[in-house]
């Protein structure tokens, strides 16, 4: 305990430091309060630190291009980094501390689905606003949170329809870690599936704990399942840690990607940074963006990562496409709204549209989520994705309409209806106790 | 859409292919074709890889080979393809054919990457498969053999029927026969051909054949039917058998990760009654001295780069022992007789250590390859045996025989004994009781460190890595009692047979959840473990 917080400290105080030197040749008469304070909330030490550091990392460069520019309305921004540590009471802690304590104008933050859930209240308590950059569940929209990951219709039904009708499929084995996420989506695409007339016999679901390290069983019913004479496809769910041993006994038992695909959601290069891909050439992710992109956006993105973080290695994902975007649609609409407070940017949010790093724009919705262009990729041997497929931009949509719970509800944050759970049916706002799963 | 220019290409292949050329501008014209009409245009080079199958080239194999490793380019103005070369910055442009480079011919900045998908990827192998039916290599034959029999393809029979007439092999000889037979099956074959063929298939004894037998029952001749029924029947129940055996072997190689985690913190925790909680931290540093092993023969010697996880073994026991001795110097010595203490400063030493190899190493996984004998997978009956799990076990038996003869036949393990048990009389008798500790504690340690050396071969080697180990650890040393390492041995494995007969009628979390049941209600009845220590040592 003591640790993190002096770490923490050391951060703030490194942080501050390089404000401070940054904003003073420029503003040498400016108070030191004169600064546009973003916090970024992502865990940088504990079980998620694998994938959230680089986001933190992402939003350090983002910020410091920013300032360089000249910052926004003529102030510096000041990065104020805490560490939620991987604990999801901590991460709504942390939250309330960065909004009352540091009064940030906007927080850049969260990974999974259950911090997420735990930070929502504080932000909604403390009016505060929260960008969120990793592809969830959906059932969800809060006014408090602008979500620029993907929401499933972006990549869950996307990939299903590819290994539906390109690839064949016939047998389905939904794969996930036993939380929210996975459960959620898979529900959808259950659902989805016997609209399109997969029959019961032919899914098969199946859950393992977080950080789970012995596939064999799995791997060995996945092969049984997939070998009675129909396509098989796997629709991997699996987050964090548990995914190299999961590859890795994949390889071992010899499941190829042109017998058994899987078609993964929580995997992007990171993931595959400490795995050996040769045995996995030809399995399948879906993201919104991938590191082989071919666009100058890109390419110009990928240098400025690697020349700030000063290794030619370091690769980029989805989730950092992500807070790109949603960094820039906060840039744009406080110079629009002229200030950083919380109602007129969210207001001045909706209907922005910045670049993404596909060659695209991504608009921010009256729903709090963003249009995205779908990209279906295979993995090569040097841990980078092929894009296969590409689908152009779809809108993000929070309540899926393939859950009979969902199916009525939109999402409307523009005046005068602001209602993130509008019944379409019954024309009544479901008010905040219906938001989330 | 895409069958039309499917089709179109082709219809250019075959046009290209009739008019009288030089043998070279029609190859490039077919290895053209190869891009289609577009970058997603997979149907087009799926058709245009049959195409140049179809031709018989002899260079065809060394084209499909470039087009699966991605090293085919194409330029989008012209459509021609070229072989990629040199390096990511500076890359060099060829003729595939000729091989002579025309580099200054393109702008490097346009060319695109000739991609493929899964479909043209199993055309390729398909391809391949074909060329190498007939190869002099005995593994490359029967892998080709295999991949017949599993896309069972009517267009081979011919194909199939000539290598079974030259084949001498009998392993080859039999995926053959098989694939003959699934194919006939599926085809317009006699009913004695068919009759045959169900035989030959049931004989395999697989889920596959149930799958294939599956499928044949809906279109074979109504006589058929009970017979196919009755053999698909024999080979499930025999199949339930070896399922048994599978179940077995899983348990063992999940066993022998647990005691490998656990071996070492029997010694530190069941020996010498330390509560250590950076004993996870110990399997992760060992796992990342194999990552350091491992990039430094890489770079020096890439010829032994194979057996680098063997030259790791030793480095990573001396590595974390040393770390081991300096934790018990430093620290752990201070607070004997406080297992609250102590459990707290190792709690806070396991995250120092941790974030300390964070900073080192990055957040990320890092790779530790796996060295080519540890890599896939071979058959005993209906049974599939990866070889790094084989490799595993074996290890960890050998690691706890060496510990038996440490603690039972040398001085150094004699001396601790005796200090573990008495420490005021081992004191008496002249043994330097501190030395001992510091001894005893290495060992634990460098022991975990070589258990981290085999974990970097099944799980991410990530500064986690030692956290996802010690709850077990913990539970295994707990469940087999307290200070007997034969304990440690038969609990562990009881453990991972017991999770693995769970596994598929509970799931993997309940499963978990059973056995956490049930050692705690375990541990309510004998307090001590299944294997308790009796007589004097036990009272301390």
């Amino acid at each position: 305990m003591d640790m993190r917080l002096t770490r923490r400290r050391l951060l703030l105080g490194a942080a501050a430091a390089g404000a401070t030197l940054a904003v003073r040749p420029a503003f040498a008469a400016a108070a030191a309060g004169d600064t546009i304070k973003i916090g970024i909330l992502h865990s940088l030490s504990g079980t998620m630190a694998i994938s959230e550091t680089t986001l933190k990392d992402v939003m350090l460069m983002l910020i410091a291009e920013q300032n360089k520019k000249g910052g926004v309305l003529g102030k510096q921004l000041e990065p104020v980094v805490v560490d939620p540590a991987s604990d999801w009471p901590t991460f709504a802690e942390k939250a309330r501390e960065l909004l009352s304590v540091d009064k940030v104008s906007a927080v850049f933050g969260c990974w999974t689905s259950a911090s997420r859930k735990s930070v929502l209240p504080v932000f909604e308590e403390l009016d505060g606003l929260l960008f969120y950059p990793v592809q969830y569940e959906g059932q969800e929209s809060s006014r408090n949170i602008i979500y620029t990951g993907a929401a499933p219709n972006q990549q869950a039904i996307p990939a299903v329809d590819y290994l539906m009708n390109d690839v064949g499929t016939k047998r389905w084995v939904l794969e996930g870690t036993d939380y929210v996420y996975p459960r959620t989506t898979n529900q959808i695409l259950q659902a989805y599936l016997k609209l399109k007339g997969v029959a019961d016999e032919d899914i098969m679901v199946n859950y393992t704990p977080f950080s789970f390290s012995d596939w064999q069983t799995e791997v060995g019913k996945i092969k049984a399942f997939g070998s009675a004479g129909k396509k098989t496809a796997v629709v991997s769910t699996i987050n964090g840690d548990a995914n190299v041993p999961f590859y890795k006994e994949l390889g071992n038992q010899g499941i190829k990607a042109t017998d058994i695909p899987v078609m993964a959601f929580s995997v992007g290069e990171e993931e595959l940074a400490g795995l050996d891909t040769k045995p996995l050439v030809g399995h399948l992710a879906a993201w919104n963006y991938f590191e082989s992109v071919d666009a100058p956006a890109n390419k110009r993105f990928i240098r400025d990562w690697h020349s700030y973080i000063k290794n030619d290695k370091r690769v980029t994902n989805d989730p950092m496409e992500a807070h790109y975007i949603g960094f820039n649609a906060w840039v744009k609409a406080v110079e629009a709204a002229g200030t950083t407070k919380v109602d007129p940017v969210l207001d001045a949010l909706i209907g922005v549209a910045v670049p993404n790093l596909s060659g695209g724009f991504a608009t921010v919705m009256p729903n709090h989520h963003i249009t995205k262009p779908v990209f279906i990729g295979e993995i090569q041997g040097d841990g980078q994705f092929d894009i296969v497929k590409a689908l152009p931009e779809v809108v993000g949509d929070e309540w899926s309409d393939y859950l009979p719970a969902s199916k009525d509800l939109i999402s409307d944050w523009r005046k005068p209806l602001s209602c993130g759970n509008f019944n379409v049916v019954t024309d009544k706002c479901g008010g905040a106790a219906a938001t989330g799963t | 859409m895409r069958k039309l220019v499917a089709f179109l290409v082709l219809v250019a292949c075959i046009a290209i292919s009739g008019v009288t050329q030089a043998d070279e501008s029609r190859l490039g014209g077919m290895i053209n074709a190869l891009q289609g009409s577009g970058e997603f245009d997979f149907a087009g080079r799926a058709a245009a890889v049959r195409a140049l199958v179809a031709s018989g080239d002899p260079h065809t194999a060394k084209i499909l080979n470039e087009l699966e490793n991605g090293q085919l380019y194409a330029d989008p103005d012209s459509n021609d393809i070229y072989l990629q070369g040199g390096t990511d910055d500076n890359p060099t442009y060829a003729d595939p054919v000729t091989g002579a480079d025309e580099t200054d011919q393109v702008d490097p900045d346009s060319m695109v990457k000739v991609k493929i998908n899964n479909d043209v990827r199993s055309v390729i192998d398909d391809a391949m498969n074909q060329l190498t039916l007939m190869s002099p290599d005995h593994d490359a034959r029967l892998k080709a053999a295999q991949a017949m029999l599993t896309q069972a393809d009517p267009r081979n029979l011919a194909l199939i029927d000539k290598a079974i007439a030259a084949e001498r092999s009998a392993d080859v000889l039999r995926a053959l026969k098989a694939a003959q037979a699934v194919i006939l099956l599926n085809t317009n074959a006699t009913y004695a051909q068919k009759d045959a063929a169900i035989a030959t298939i049931a004989a395999q004894g697989d889920q596959d054949a149930i799958g294939i037998l599956t499928e044949a029952m809906a279109n074979a001749p109504a006589e058929l039917k009970p017979d196919i029924r009755q053999h698909i029947d024999a080979i499930n129940r025999s199949l339930q058998l070896w399922g048994i055996g599978q179940n077995v072997w899983y348990g063992i190689s999940l066993g022998s990760v647990l005691l490998l985690a656990a071996i070492g913190l029997a010694i530190t925790f069941g020996v010498m009654g330390v509560i250590n909680m950076a004993h996870g931290e110990m399997v992760m540093l060992g796992a990342y001295s194999t990552y350091v092993v491992q990039n430094l023969i890489g770079s020096y010697a890439p010829g032994l780069s194979d057996y680098s996880l063997i030259a790791a073994v030793p480095v990573a026991f001396l590595f974390t022992g040393l770390v081991g001795v300096a934790i018990e110097r430093g620290l752990i010595r201070w607070l004997y007789g406080r297992p609250l203490e102590t459990l707290l400063a190792t709690w806070g030493l396991s995250l120092i250590l941790q974030q300390l190899v964070r900073t080192l190493f990055g957040a990320s996984n890092v790779l530790v390859s796996p060295p080519s004998w540890m890599s896939g997978s071979f058959e005993l009956g209906q049974m599939q045996i990866t070889w790094n799990r084989l490799v595993i076990v074996i290890f960890a038996l050998v690691i706890f025989a060496i510990l038996q003869l440490v603690l039972n036949r040398t001085p150094l393990g004699l001396q601790m004994r005796a200090v573990t048990q008495n420490r005021r009389m081992a004191s008496a008798m002249g043994i330097r009781t501190p030395f001992v500790d510091a001894m005893t504690f290495g060992l634990g340690s460098g022991i975990a460190g070589m258990a981290g050396v085999a974990l970097s071969q099944i799980d991410n080697v990530s500064p986690n890595l030692g956290q996802n180990y010690i709850i077990d650890s913990f539970m295994v040393v707990v469940f087999g009692g307290v200070g007997n390492l034969w304990g440690t041995l038969v609990g562990a494995l009881t453990l991972g047979i017991a999770n693995k007969f769970l596994e598929p009628y509970a799931g993997a979390v309940l499963g978990k959840i059973l056995i956490l049941v049930f050692i705690i209600l375990f541990i309510q009845r004998r307090p001590r473990g299944l294997f308790a220590l009796k007589g004097r040592a036990a009272e301390q």
